[in-house]
C-alpha cells in the first residue's frame, strides 16, 4: 500500500462518493453549529428539510453570549436578544443537542466541544466558523465551513470536498521559556503569510508539537486558518489518548485504530516549512493582518523595511490604522484594554499561566478575562485562579467569544488599543476602529501589568 | 438558483491585499435579517464615516462604480471568518464576480455556492485589468462556459472553476438535491460503519 498522510487515512476513511474529477462526497462525524447558524436553518427550512442525523449535530451558545451574566432577559440588545432567541427555537424545532446560555457546560465550540469529548481522533468535524481547524489538534480533520455548506451537511450529513494540498510544518527544537504555543503559531504566519497555506490542509509535526499539551496544539490548529489553511491537524498521540480520558463523550478507553493515525514515514507533501523553535521569541501583531507581526522584545518595523512596494503601501496602510510610526520599541506602545479570552487562548492552562504573572501584582489597564468554557471557569475558581484575576484588579467573566468576535456586546472603542489573546487583528474586529495586538496569555497578563506591551520575562 | 452563464458588467478597482470577511461585512452586522437593502452592510466601515455619511473616497462611493458588478481586488481577498454573509453582502450590492490574485479557501466556496464567480487571474494581470479599471470605463465580459474574461479589446483571461461548481452553476442545479441522489450510497456508508 502506498505510503499515506494522516489527512489521508481519515479523508479516505470517510469518502462516500468518488468523482471522476476527483471531488468527494465525505461523510461528517461531528457537525457543530452556534447562534450564527441562522441563515443555514432558514435555508433547510425554506425547503422543508429534516437534519439528517440530529445525534451528530450539536450546538453551542457562544457567538452571542453575554459574558457578564447567564440570562438572556438581561442582554440589552434586541437583536442580540432575538438571535439566541432563534438559536433556542432552532434547537427545540430539529430536536437537538445544544450546550446554552445556563448551561454548565456552555462554552466556545472549539473549547467546549473538545473539552466534552464530542472530538475525537479520527473523525471528520465541520462547523460554520472558521476556527473549526481547532478541533485537528485531537488527529481530527476538522473544517470551517459557510451557511450553504452547514445547510447540506443539515439535509444529507455529507460534503462535497476537492483534495486540498498538503503541507507539513515541523517545530523542531525546544523553545525558550515564555515562548508559548501562541507565539509559534504567530512566528510561523508571520513567515509564511495570511496566504502561506490557502488550498492546502497543514499537519503540524516536530518535536515541539509533540512536547506542547492538547491544549498548546488547539492554540496552533486553531489558528491555521490565519495562514489561509482551513484543516490543522497533529497526529494523535499518549498525550491525546490520555487528555481525552475519562471526558463525557469519550470512549472509555482509547480506539484501538487511533494508534494507526499517524503519517507514513515516506508519506509525501506538496510542501514543508521547518521552523526552529529555539531560534523564536514572544510575539506580537503590530499592524492588521495576523501575518504582521514580530518579536515583542523588538522594535515594529517601519513601512520602508517592506520587502515589496505593495507590501509597503499596505504596512503603511496597517500602521496608521493601528496609530503608529514605525521604528517603535513594542515595550513603549501604551494600552487601553487587555483582554484574554477567545476559542485560541482561554483553555485551563491559558488562565494558569496569565495567572502566574499576575500572582501578587496589579493591572494598569482594565483587563477582561472570559473563560473559554463554564467548564474551564469552575475549573479556574476551583484552583483559585478567579481571586487571583480579580485581586489583580482584572475582570473575571462568564464564557463566550466575547472580544474576540465583539459580537455580544462586548467591544473595544475607537482607537483604543488593546492586548488580546484571540485571533484576529483585522480592522474593526473588535469595534469599529479598534487596535488589536494579538499576544500570548503571558504577555497579555505582563502588559496589563505594565500598561505596554511586553512579555512577561521583562516585568 | 439561477443559472450563471455568461455577463457583461463595470469594472471597479480594490486595490487592497488581504481584505477580510470582517472588512467585507463587520461583525456587528452579522445579526441583520437579510432583507432587501442588505448592501448597506458591506464594506461598512470603508464606505461611511461613523455619522453614517458616505466616504467620498471609498471606490463603490464613486461613480461610476456604484454601479460596478465586478470587482478587481489583490491578493488573498475574502480571508478569515467563514461567514458566508459576505457573499450575500457582496451579491445584494450587485456584484456578480471577484478578480483577484487568490481567496480566502472558505470564503471562496461560500462564493460559489451562492453564484458569485471567485475568478484567479495571474498577479500581473490583476494589476493590470485593476488599473485598466481605474477608468471608470472597463466593461469586462464574464464567460463561465468558456472559462474566460473577455476584455474590450478582445484580450481574453483564462480561469478555472471546479468542474463540479461550474457545472451546477451553469445548470442553476441545486447541490443538496443532487447530493440527495446519493443517499443510498450515503446509507450504505452508514450501515458500513455501524456493522
Amino acid at each position: 500500500m502506498t505510503a499515506r498522510t494522516l489527512f489521508d487515512k481519515i479523508w479516505d476513511a470517510h469518502v462516500v462518493v468518488r468523482r471522476d474529477d476527483g471531488l468527494c462526497l465525505l461523510y461528517i462525524d461531528r457537525h457543530y453549529f452556534h447562534e450564527g447558524s441562522f441563515h443555514a436553518f432558514n435555508q433547510i427550512a425554506a425547503r422543508g428539510l429534516r437534519i439528517r442525523r440530529p445525534d451528530l449535530t450539536f450546538g453551542f451558545g457562544d457567538h452571542y453570549a453575554p459574558t457578564t451574566g447567564r440570562s438572556v432577559a438581561e442582554v440589552r440588545d434586541a437583536e442580540i436578544r432575538g438571535i439566541i432567541g432563534t438559536f433556542e427555537k432552532n434547537v427545540a424545532a430539529h430536536h437537538l443537542t445544544a450546550f446554552r446560555l445556563a448551561d454548565p457546560d456552555q462554552g466556545i465550540v472549539h473549547v467546549a466541544a473538545p473539552e466534552l469529548g464530542l472530538t475525537l481522533p479520527g473523525m471528520t468535524v465541520v462547523c460554520g466558523d472558521s476556527h473549526t481547524s481547532s478541533h485537528g489538534a485531537l488527529g481530527a480533520l476538522a473544517f470551517g465551513i459557510g451557511a450553504s455548506e452547514v445547510a447540506h451537511v443539515f439535509a444529507t450529513q455529507t460534503i462535497w470536498q476537492a483534495k486540498p494540498a498538503q503541507m507539513r510544518v515541523r517545530f523542531e527544537g525546544t523553545p525558550a521559556p515564555g515562548v508559548t504555543a501562541k507565539d509559534m503559531v504567530l512566528a510561523l504566519i508571520a513567515r509564511i503569510g495570511t496566504g502561506g497555506a490557502i488550498g492546502h490542509a497543514v499537519e503540524f509535526a516536530g518535536e515541539a508539537i509533540r512536547a506542547l499539551p492538547v491544549e498548546g496544539r488547539l492554540t496552533i490548529c486553531n489558528m491555521t486558518i490565519e495562514a489561509g489553511a482551513r484543516t490543522g491537524m497533529v497526529a494523535p498521540d499518549e498525550e491525546t489518548f490520555a487528555w481525552l480520558a475519562g471526558r463525557r463523550y469519550a470512549p472509555g478507553a482509547p480506539d484501538p485504530r487511533w494508534r494507526e493515525l499517524f503519517s507514513d514515514p515516506s508519506a509525501r507533501f506538496d510542501s514543508e516549512v521547518v521552523v526552529d523553535t529555539a531560534a523564536l521569541a514572544p510575539m506580537a501583531t503590530w499592524g492588521t493582518s495576523p501575518e504582521e507581526g514580530a518579536p515583542i522584545t523588538g522594535r515594529v518595523p517601519r513601512a520602508a523595511d517592506a520587502p515589496d512596494a505593495t507590501r509597503a503601501a499596505a504596512w503603511a496602510r496597517s500602521l496608521d490604522y493601528m496609530g503608529l510610526q514605525g521604528g517603535e520599541a513594542f515595550a513603549d506602545i501604551p494600552l487601553d484594554l487587555v483582554f484574554l479570552g477567545s476559542c485560541t487562548n482561554a483553555r485551563l492552562p491559558d488562565l494558569r499561566a496569565a495567572a502566574e504573572v499576575l500572582k501578587g501584582r496589579r493591572v494598569t489597564v482594565p483587563m477582561l478575562v472570559s473563560p473559554g468554557s463554564e467548564t474551564v471557569r469552575r475549573q479556574a475558581e476551583a484552583e483559585g485562579l478567579d481571586r487571583i484575576f480579580t485581586e489583580a484588579g482584572a475582570e473575571w467573566r462568564h464564557a463566550g467569544c466575547s472580544l474576540c468576535a465583539a459580537m455580544n456586546g462586548d467591544i473595544v472603542g475607537p482607537r483604543q488599543r488593546c492586548a488580546s489573546t484571540s485571533n484576529r487583528n483585522f480592522p474593526g474586529r473588535q469595534g469599529r476602529e479598534a487596535r488589536t495586538h494579538l499576544v500570548s496569555p503571558e504577555t497579555a497578563a505582563a502588559s496589563a501589568v505594565a500598561g505596554r506591551l511586553i512579555p512577561a520575562g521583562a516585568l | 438558483m439561477e443559472p450563471v452563464t455568461r455577463f457583461q458588467g463595470l469594472a471597479a478597482p480594490l486595490a487592497l491585499d488581504n481584505v477580510d470577511t470582517d472588512q467585507i461585512i463587520p461583525a456587528r452586522f452579522l445579526r441583520k435579517p437579510r432583507d432587501a437593502d442588505y448592501q448597506r452592510w458591506l464594506f461598512h466601515d470603508l464606505r461611511f464615516a461613523p455619522d453614517g455619511s458616505a466616504l467620498p473616497d471609498f471606490v463603490l462611493n464613486r461613480p461610476p462604480f456604484d454601479a460596478a458588478t465586478i470587482l478587481v481586488a489583490g491578493r488573498n481577498f475574502g480571508v478569515g471568518s467563514s461567514r458566508e454573509a459576505a457573499v450575500y453582502a457582496l451579491q445584494a450590492f450587485g456584484i456578480r464576480a471577484v478578480i483577484a490574485e487568490s481567496f480566502g479557501d472558505i470564503h471562496y466556496s461560500n462564493a460559489l455556492k451562492n453564484g458569485l464567480l471567485p475568478i484567479r487571474l495571474p498577479p500581473g494581470r490583476v494589476a493590470a485589468l485593476r488599473a485598466a479599471a481605474e477608468g471608470g470605463q472597463l466593461r469586462l465580459t464574464v464567460d463561465l462556459e468558456r472559462q474566460v474574461v473577455v476584455s474590450p479589446d478582445g484580450t481574453e483571461d483564462a480561469f478555472a472553476i471546479p468542474a463540479f461548481a461550474r457545472d451546477c452553476l451553469l445548470r442553476g442545479l441545486d447541490e443538496i438535491g443532487l447530493t440527495l441522489t446519493h443517499l443510498p450510497e450515503i446509507e450504505a456508508f452508514e450501515a458500513s460503519r455501524a456493522a
